[in-house]
């Protein structure tokens, strides 16, 4: 009998069996369930619907303010009133609360509520960033949240597994966005529908937490169900650290993938071999290096969403920006990810030079991501942003044009008004630890 | 839920994604009919003028890829759609679809040839989805019985509920007689 990747060891624990196979339907138990301030409403009228009183279990729930947070007008504001009066009326003590919250995707790993080893079920498509802890992770809608909410479990077919191997090392200014859109690209928009991508490879032995989920976060963006990083010392220390800050200490589980486990496809990245990537309008899988895009000019820049805005991805932005100025015509907008990051990136100094550079640093949210409010694009306006999805209207107008990359490549793009080559700024590109630390 | 649809398609291409269907500056509202109001309006202006009850929609690759925004399904059933054929489907909308009772077809070649206007006769029991005015048959890929049982039951939430109130166990019963396909890749 063939081995067993990380994801099927992780479902078949979570269903009681001994092995899974893909294609098997399977019950699965949830370790965490979350939902946001635009789906959370929608899964609790469904709840409603059951005449059930309590959740199954109010401290596996997560209920996270971040689209429409701060509420932009009296709807959103409504939105929230309704997951936060949920929260309080079922005891969920895992609210977060604007000003100590964020977009929910960074936010959970950061609290130690995302897990290795765990079965993590988010009522939004980007919940597949928890697996870059070693956790099975992916989106849901809110019908199936709220049943979820109901009865602690869902419905899964075990995905088969395309496998991803890093070789070599990472150039200067490349990080894991550059790498998961250069994959994206390779396999195409639905290229892993349905499946789970693994990614492993020496290379990621040069990444950090910050970077690996960005890897995982565009899993969703191949179309694919989960995405997962095995758990190697990087992960461990991350999670230890992160569950003595939060004095949280769920168990968790470290699984690796058998070396005969079975494959849908491998794919080997030699990641010597990439540069920044950009992704040009209006599909994530239209990647290409930098270097050879043309050289639009933009009328926005934003260094924001669940996909780069970390402590690395605010660290590299500041590295090029700090002594220099946006190009006067570029709206600069920075939006670190969580309340913890934006303390960070204040006490390091990193959002006075941000707002020195002529940028707008706001609190956490997903806010211009999704078009949704601080930040919306007009007709034809042109947007280079460090987010992950630039379909159509996704920022605003229609008709407006959205390229994704790096943080690096956005701040070079903020100072010279035109996408551009971080190289093209004339300053060395910063060496990162595997802690997201510039060296 | 009927196992025969029949009626005028209203036909997308690829990679329709639910920032299309749904574009998140009306996701303010839970509403179905607000979200009805609005469906489909980055891509096709007119879509919300001429749906009428009944209508289908035949679409490309990919559908429903991005947000795992449930107002997409929402709107598009709101909208009086009765049933959506794709070539592929993304399976957050997949799920979401099935769960809030809209049925919804996998079919390969479904778009060859195919034209707004036309007629299409889904017959979802037997599985097949018919181009009528090309006269052309398309083997749809199976749901297995359990999704079945949801659509029957007008969603997830009856389906649990009903399972709850029979002080059973929620599962997907899947049974001996019905081998678990290892090639049905809808979730
Ligand atoms: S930042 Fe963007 S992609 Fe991430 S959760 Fe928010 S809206 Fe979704």
């Amino acid at each position: 009998m063939p081995g067993q990747t990380i994801t099927e060891k992780i479902l078949a624990r979570a269903s009681g069996n001994e092995v899974v196979r893909p294609g098997d339907l399977i019950m699965a138990k949830v370790d965490l369930a979350m939902g946001n301030d635009v789906t959370a409403p929608v899964a609790i009228a469904r709840y409603r619907e059951l005449g059930i009183e309590n959740v199954w279990d109010p401290a596996k729930v997560a209920l996270v303010p971040s689209h429409f947070s701060p509420a932009k007008d009296i709807a959103s504001a409504k939105l929230g009133m309704t997951m936060r009066e949920f929260a309080y009326e079922q005891g969920i003590e895992h609210y977060f609360e604007l000003g100590r919250g964020g977009i929910e995707h960074i936010l959970l790993p950061e609290q130690a509520l995302a897990l290795p080893g765990h079965v993590i079920i988010g009522a939004d498509s980007h919940s597949c960033t928890y697996g870059a802890l070693g956790a099975f992770s992916t989106g849901v809608g809110s019908t199936d949240l709220a049943a979820v909410l109901a009865t602690g479990k869902i419905w899964l077919r075990v995905p088969e597994s395309v496998r991803f191997v890093y070789e070599g090392v990472p150039n200067p200014w490349v990080i894991g966005k550059d790498l998961i859109l250069s994959v994206i690209g390779l396999v195409g928009d639905e290229g892993c529908s349905y499946q789970a991508m693994e990614h492993t490879g020496p290379a990621l032995g040069h990444l950090s937490m910050d970077s690996r989920f960005t890897l995982t976060n565009m899993a969703i963006e191949a179309g694919a169900k989960s995405g997962i990083v095995v758990p190697d010392q990087i992960t461990l220390d991350y999670v230890k650290q992160r569950q003595e800050l939060h004095r949280r200490f769920t168990d968790y589980y470290v699984y690796d993938s058998d070396p005969d486990a079975e494959y849908a496809a491998t794919h080997t990245v030699d990641v010597s071999a990439l540069e920044p990537q950009v992704s040009l309008p209006s599909l994530p899988s239209k990647s290409q290096p930098v270097s050879t895009a043309e050289r639009v000019k933009v009328d926005q820049v934003f260094i924001g969403s669940c996909t780069n805005a970390k402590m690395e991805d605010l660290r590299i932005a500041a590295h090029i920006l700090r002594g220099r100025k946006a190009d006067p015509r570029v709206r600069l907008m920075v939006i670190p990810a969580t309340q913890e990051i934006w303390k960070q990136a204040n006490r390091e100094g990193l959002l006075d030079v941000f707002a020195e550079a002529g940028a707008t640093v706001s609190t956490p949210t997903c806010g211009p991501c999704l078009g949704g409010h601080m930040g919306v694009l007009g007709p034809d306006e042109v947007c280079v942003s460090t987010s992950n999805r630039n379909y159509v209207g996704r920022m605003g107008d229609k008709t407006a044009k959205v390229y994704l990359v790096n943080p690096a490549v956005a701040a070079a793009t903020a100072v010279l008004g035109r996408l551009s080559h971080p190289d093209e700024i004339g300053v060395e590109a910063p060496r990162l630890n595997t802690v997201g630390e510039l060296v | 839920m009927t196992d025969v649809i029949e009626g005028p398609a209203h036909v997308y291409g690829d990679n329709v994604d639910t920032d299309v269907i749904i574009p998140a500056r009306y996701l303010t509202t839970i509403d179905p009919a607000e979200l009805a109001a609005h469906c489909l309006e980055d891509l096709d202006p007119d879509f919300v003028k001429r749906c009428r009850f009944g209508d289908v929609i035949v679409a490309g690759r990919n559908f429903g890829s991005g947000s795992s925004r449930e107002h997409a399904p929402i709107a598009i059933k709101a909208s009086g759609i009765a049933c959506i054929v794709a070539e592929s489907f993304a399976r957050i909308f997949y799920r979401n679809a099935i769960n809030v009772g809209l049925p919804i077809v996998e079919c390969e070649g479904i778009t060859d040839g195919a034209e707004s206007g036309q007629v299409f006769r889904v017959d979802l029991a037997a599985g097949v989805v018919e181009n009528v005015a090309r006269g052309r048959s398309h083997a749809a890929t199976p749901l297995p019985s359990f999704m079945k049982e949801i659509l029957d039951a007008g969603g997830l939430m009856p389906w649990v509920k009903r399972s709850l109130d029979a002080g059973g166990e929620v599962s997907v019963g899947v049974s001996a007689d019905e081998p678990v396909q290892a090639d049905w890749r809808l979730d």
